[in-house]
């Protein structure tokens, strides 16, 4: 594979199956410019708190493969970037990349001072949008690349303070958005997923009831740097929910909503029983399912899971949420098992909403196609593919599989 | 290093922090003939003052005193074959952490300094590796997993040689006539293209097939492996690069499901089975040849059972509701109820499920089958309990049909080694109680004995290590080629639990791997997680008292033994971590950035102040994986933390010795801790054994520290994950606290 003498892929989308991609490619000797619409990359996975079925942080992953990043002489990264337009070539792809505006540059530290100074409040990304935090800082606290961002819609008019305060000259308001055309081999696209909106699913109390959040919500609460400190409590008052009901196939395997299975929800929820019992004892957990889908080796969390003290997995199907008594939410639940209706009641429901394939306008600019469900396609022919969730509901340990063969499959369409 | 220059940045703090005006003179005073301070010495004039002294060759070892090395690590990168580089981090570990202008953070500042020169004097150049690397990828296994890594592998580029015991390619989908959808629109079965795909890999002028032929041997390492083959032409050997183990799985052994009818109505049979007879165009009862009126499918049959296998192996349902499809196209009459304990279909296979449901004829029914009744030619009965339609339900069918999970044709490669030992230790063990013990192991492991399919000439052992459940994997979430013996990749079936689809996408990840192995090898660099390392380890051998604890401990199988058990390194299987070196008790491994001399001369480095000044010292050996990260993440917060710390990153918890440990107490430290990641079943050390090996390897030392009455309290391993950055400064804290309570050191000052 001589470098010298073919056009780099390009991985679009920064998330844990197009990082796989770029570092696989990049380690075979490919060289890979990797774009990421956010200013760091990570995605959804580093959003999560932990990992099903171990149970451990994606931070420790995520620290090995940005090391291999950072390492790999023949990796290009952009952040802040988005293709804006395609061009299908004899060779592969000619792309228009757009840059958002580098107000602060490459020059940042790290180190702070431009924060203290900022008098704006924004909705932190990050967090999606849980807390506040000033208008210039960082992205999170793993962030790579390390520096801060600034969200120059929030500065009040004339506002220099951050300029000013920083040492090292890394701050630029006055930076403007840039374009730059880039030849590609082949191009893999990893856009990932949106989590189906809450406000999709009205009958459920999403988005009309604070005490009814979403399953990625749940993955902010409980991380230490997530709005509370880690700490699980109910948006409506900042209580410590006695009991907790997780509604497994929230807008999934409905017709009316996504008439796919999400491949996930099952183990995520029953991870999050797991944060719950163990921050909470007290606490008591339900989940309603359809079916329990732990496939492989995530039997093992199922199985710990039915087990635990103060647990119960109910077979059913979550129809309707209200408010009921005393701040409390009523669930009405039709019963499969016994064919009855069933009236629960939960401080906190955590819907297992599904994943949405998120490939809009880049599917648009490839011309990919999408399967009814939009998932996207592989097009060998057209040197253009699709890894990790934008192409199937899949869990993180499938997305990596499936983002390392996507490698060898851009590389054999770019041509040796 | 000879010429060792100090470039020290003010900003960030650090000049506010400490008061640097000494710092020359003291780094002077340790060796450094250069010294230069610059405000942001990650700018491009910071930068350039660096290149400039590297490049004119007044130095040859850089020391780097600013953030921490994961902070700018592009701006300061340097060719390690030309220079040497030290980042002694005064900004995350100091600055950002500590008290500025508190003597507690001067003396820190000044011991940072003094152990970043200490170390950059004994670490040397990086000398790659230059070795010829064999190309050809062996893929062992001819069924679609092995077809497709070697189509895959083959199209990278590679040569390819597909290996295959049996007489034909396609493995068990050689007798199956139609697949699950694995592309939209997703709701109906799919005619076989396995002899298409065959064809392909026949007619492919990159692969050669070797039917009936099985590995007797494969020796050395990845990029020069030596493949004994024998085949129906005799034996040959040939020398490939890198393999890609696709020996599939097998049917869960059915007559072990005597209570769910197998072998006592000939009328039970397994899934396989009813794929070979659709695929043959018939659908009969085996017991007279009679189409049945109703099939029944029985989920889970030894799977997601504790008396069987505990998993569950993910493909069952779809291939059940496959087998009802395929039923109902060819024997439209024929109904099929399939009775499920949880309908696994995810994704869009949820499409194929309604598809199946609404197809007439066909019957869901939760429940879990607890005994298939009856014999000879008359209708079957099964009892289904926990049902939807009550407790114990009896349903009927004229065939029955089992949905046996898979078992992994993999050998586990350490229990035959274990076995293989144990044979020989009841044999010839040194005493009445050492034979009798290794007996009884022998007679536990004996189900391993002659299952060997890779046969490695590994001191480890002939085939894979396996993680649970016979599946040899590793860090199957983040990184599932992560194998723990280089250059070799386990894929599909054999790899984890997973259905045809997974497995055929499995496949294209092994291929990549195996070539990209390769291609590591031609550069001479590391493969995961330390890609791109150039470095590699050195045995000064004359030292060596053939202990074995390297060849032993080694998680990749690196070191092979000669006949007196003397080291045999083979270097294109290292990964780099170190964990030999943290191993050896006569301290002869070392690699050219990390060893135990550079370590211990830090150790050394520190000012340990005098039992008076009531200053303690703790070193803390910090996995750089991950425990230190979280530390940095910490400081990035402005976490605080006890400025008696003095912290040494370590390549893996694996990789500190316990020479250091008495070092550090000879030296006067009153504490050592070492922070690394979680062991266990659910290890997230990066090196699979590091943190089980150095807790292990802790515990003697704390026996050692008793019988010198020295308190063991004052060596203690702990825990952290990545995201563990806010326990950290806790860590320190209650150490810092148990160490005063016990009392200084008694050997300080000596």
């Amino acid at each position: 594979m001589s470098a010298a003498t073919t056009k780099p892929l390009l991985a679009v989308g920064a998330g844990i199956a197009g990082i796989t991609t770029a570092l696989e490619a990049a380690e075979a000797g490919r060289e890979v410019v990797l774009v990421e619409r956010e200013p760091a990359i990570g995605g959804r996975v580093l959003r999560n708190h932990h990992y099903f079925p171990k149970l451990c942080p994606p931070s420790c992953g995520m620290e090995i493969n940005t090391g291999r990043l950072i390492r790999n002489p023949r990796i290009r990264l952009m952040t802040a970037t988005q293709v804006a337009r395609a061009a299908r070539t004899a060779g592969g792809w000619t792309v228009t990349l757009v840059r958002a505006p580098q107000y602060v540059n490459e020059r940042c530290t790290f180190c702070g001072e431009c924060s203290k100074v900022c008098p704006a409040k924004v909705k932190d990304a990050f967090n999606l949008g849980a807390t506040e935090v000033p208008a210039i800082r960082p992205y999170h606290a793993q962030a790579y690349p390390q520096r801060y961002v600034l969200d120059r819609a929030a500065c009040p008019t004339g506002c220099t303070a951050c300029a000013a305060a920083c040492s090292y000259g890394a701050i630029d308001l006055d930076a403007r958005e840039t374009q730059e055309t880039l030849d590609a081999g082949a191009v893999v696209l990893a856009t990932g997923w949106k989590p189906y909106p809450l406000d999709g699913l009205p009958e459920l109390g999403g988005g009309r009831l604070a005490d009814v959040i979403a399953n990625v919500s749940m993955e902010r609460m409980v991380a230490p740097a997530g709005p509370t400190g880690g700490k699980i409590l109910r948006p409506s008052d900042g209580a410590v929910p006695k009991k907790v009901a997780f509604v497994q196939c929230a807008g999934s395997r409905d017709v009316n909503h996504l008439p796919y299975c999400s491949a996930v929800c099952c183990l995520a929820s029953l991870k999050q029983a797991i944060y719950v019992r163990e921050q909470l004892p007290e606490t008591e957990v339900k989940i309603f399912y359809i079916d329990r889908r732990a496939p492989g080796r995530n039997e093992a969390l199922l199985t710990r899971v039915a087990a635990m003290e103060g647990v119960r997995l109910v077979k059913g199907k979550v129809g309707k949420i209200e408010k009921g008594p005393g701040g409390s939410l009523s669930l009405r639940v039709e019963d499969v098992e016994s064919g009855t209706l069933l009236a629960e009641t939960a401080d906190l429901v955590v819907l297992a909403t599904g994943m949405v394939p998120q490939l809009g306008a880049d599917a648009q600019s490839f011309g990919i196609r999408r399967d009814d469900d939009g998932f996207g396609l592989n097009d060998a022919a057209a040197r253009v593919f699709v890894a990790g969730v934008a192409r199937r509901p899949e869990d993180v340990a499938s997305s990596v599989r499936d983002a390392t063969g996507t490698a060898a499959k851009a590389i054999i369409a770019a041509g040796r | 290093m000879e010429k060792m220059g100090v470039f020290l940045c003010t900003g960030c703090e650090i000049a506010e922090a400490v008061d640097v005006a000494g710092f020359e003179a003291l780094c002077g005073e340790n060796g450094a003939q250069r010294y230069a301070t610059h405000p942001c010495l990650c700018s491009a004039e910071g930068l350039s003052a660096i290149r400039a002294a590297v490049e004119g060759g007044e130095i040859d070892g850089v020391l780097i005193a600013a953030c921490s090395p994961r902070a700018k690590a592009t701006e300061f990168a340097f060719d390690r074959t030309k220079v040497a580089v030290e980042r002694v981090d005064l900004r995350e570990q100091v600055a950002w952490s500590h008290e500025h202008g508190h003597e507690d953070t001067q003396m820190l500042a000044e011991d940072q300094l003094r152990m970043g020169l200490a170390r950059l004097k004994r670490v040397k150049l990086v000398t790659p590796l230059v070795e010829t690397i064999a190309r050809t990828v062996l893929t062992v296994g001819g069924g679609r997993t092995g077809m497709q890594a070697a189509l895959a592998a083959a199209d990278l580029g590679s040569p390819v040689l597909l290996v295959e015991t049996g007489t034909r390619l396609g493995g068990y989908l050689a007798d199956v006539r139609y697949l699950v959808p694995e592309r939209p629109p997703y709701d109906r079965i799919v005619p076989n293209d396995i002899r298409e795909m065959a064809a392909r890999v026949q007619a492919h002028p990159g692969i050669t097939v070797h039917l009936s032929t099985g590995v007797e041997r494969i020796d050395g390492q990845p990029g020069q492996f030596e493949v004994a083959l024998r085949g129906p032409g005799g034996a040959t050997t040939v020398k490939v690069g890198a393999i890609i183990q696709a020996t599939g799985a097998a049917p869960y052994d059915a007559a072990r499901l005597a209570g769910l009818g197998y072998g006592v109505s000939p009328n039970v049979i397994t899934t396989l089975e009813l794929e070979k007879m659709l695929n043959e165009g018939a659908l009969q009862r085996p017991s007279d040849g009679k189409r049945p009126d109703r099939v029944a499918f029985v989920q889970c049959a030894g799977s997601r059972d504790e008396g069987h296998l505990p998993y569950c192996s993910s493909e069952c349902c779809a291939t059940s509701m496959k087998l009802a499809a395929a039923i109902h196209r060819d024997h439209g009459d024929v109904e099929c109820a399939i009775v499920y304990r949880d309908l696994r279909a995810p994704g869009q296979l949820e499409r194929f499920y309604k598809a199946v449901q609404e197809q007439p004829g066909s019957l869901f029914t939760r429940g879990v089958v607890t005994g298939v009744s009856g014999n000879g030619t008359g209708p079957l009965t099964l009892t289904v309990r926990e049902s939807l339609l009550g407790d114990e339900v009896k349903l009927h069918a004229d065939l029955v049909v089992l949905a046996t999970g898979m078992v992994p044709r993999s050998a586990d490669g350490e229990a035959i080694r274990a076995y293989v030992d144990a044979k020989r230790r009841a044999e010839h063990g040194d005493s009445e109680k050492v034979r009798k013990d290794a007996a009884a192991l022998a007679e536990k492991l004996k189900d391993h004995a002659g299952t060997e399919i890779l046969n490695l000439s590994y001191r480890q052992g002939p085939d894979l290590p396996v993680l649970q459940h016979g599946f040899p994997d590793s860090h199957y979430i983040c990184f599932p080629y992560e194998t723990r013996r280089t250059g070799i990749y386990a894929a599909g079936a054999v790899h984890s639990p997973m259905d045809a689809a997974q497995a055929t996408e499995d496949a294209w990840g092994a291929a990549m791997k195996a070539v990209q192995c390769l291609a590591a090898n031609s550069r001479g660099e590391a493969v995961h997680p330390r890609s791109g390392d150039l470095s590699i380890a050195t045995f000064a051998l004359q030292r060596c008292t053939q202990c074995k604890r390297c060849t032993e401990e080694c998680p990749f199988g690196t070191i092979n033994e000669d006949a007196k058990g003397t080291p045999e390194y083979n270097p294109l299987r290292c990964r780099r971590c170190g964990i030999c070196l943290g191993a050896c008790p006569e301290r002869i491994i070392s690699f050219p950035e990390y060893s135990i001399d550079a370590v211990a001369s830090m150790i050394k480095a520190v000012e340990v102040p005098d039992a008076d000044d009531e200053k303690p010292r703790i070193l803390a050996f910090m996995c750089e994986n991950d425990a230190l990260p979280a530390l940095e993440e910490a400081a990035r917060r402005r976490l605080t933390w006890n400025a008696w710390m003095r912290i040494i990153p370590a390549r893996c918890l694996g990789a500190v010795n316990t020479v250091w440990v008495a070092d550090s107490l000879s030296t006067g430290f009153d504490g050592v801790l070492l922070l690394g990641c979680q062991k266990g079943d659910d290890y997230q050390c990066h090196y699979v054994k590091g943190s089980e090996l150095a807790a292990r390897r802790m515990s003697n030392v704390q026996e050692t520290l008793d019988r010198l009455a020295l308190e063991a309290e004052r060596l203690q391993v702990v825990e952290v994950a990545r995201d563990d950055w806010a326990k950290i400064p806790t860590i320190f804290a209650e150490f810092a606290k148990n160490i005063e309570d016990v009392g200084p050191n008694p050997y300080k000052g000596f």
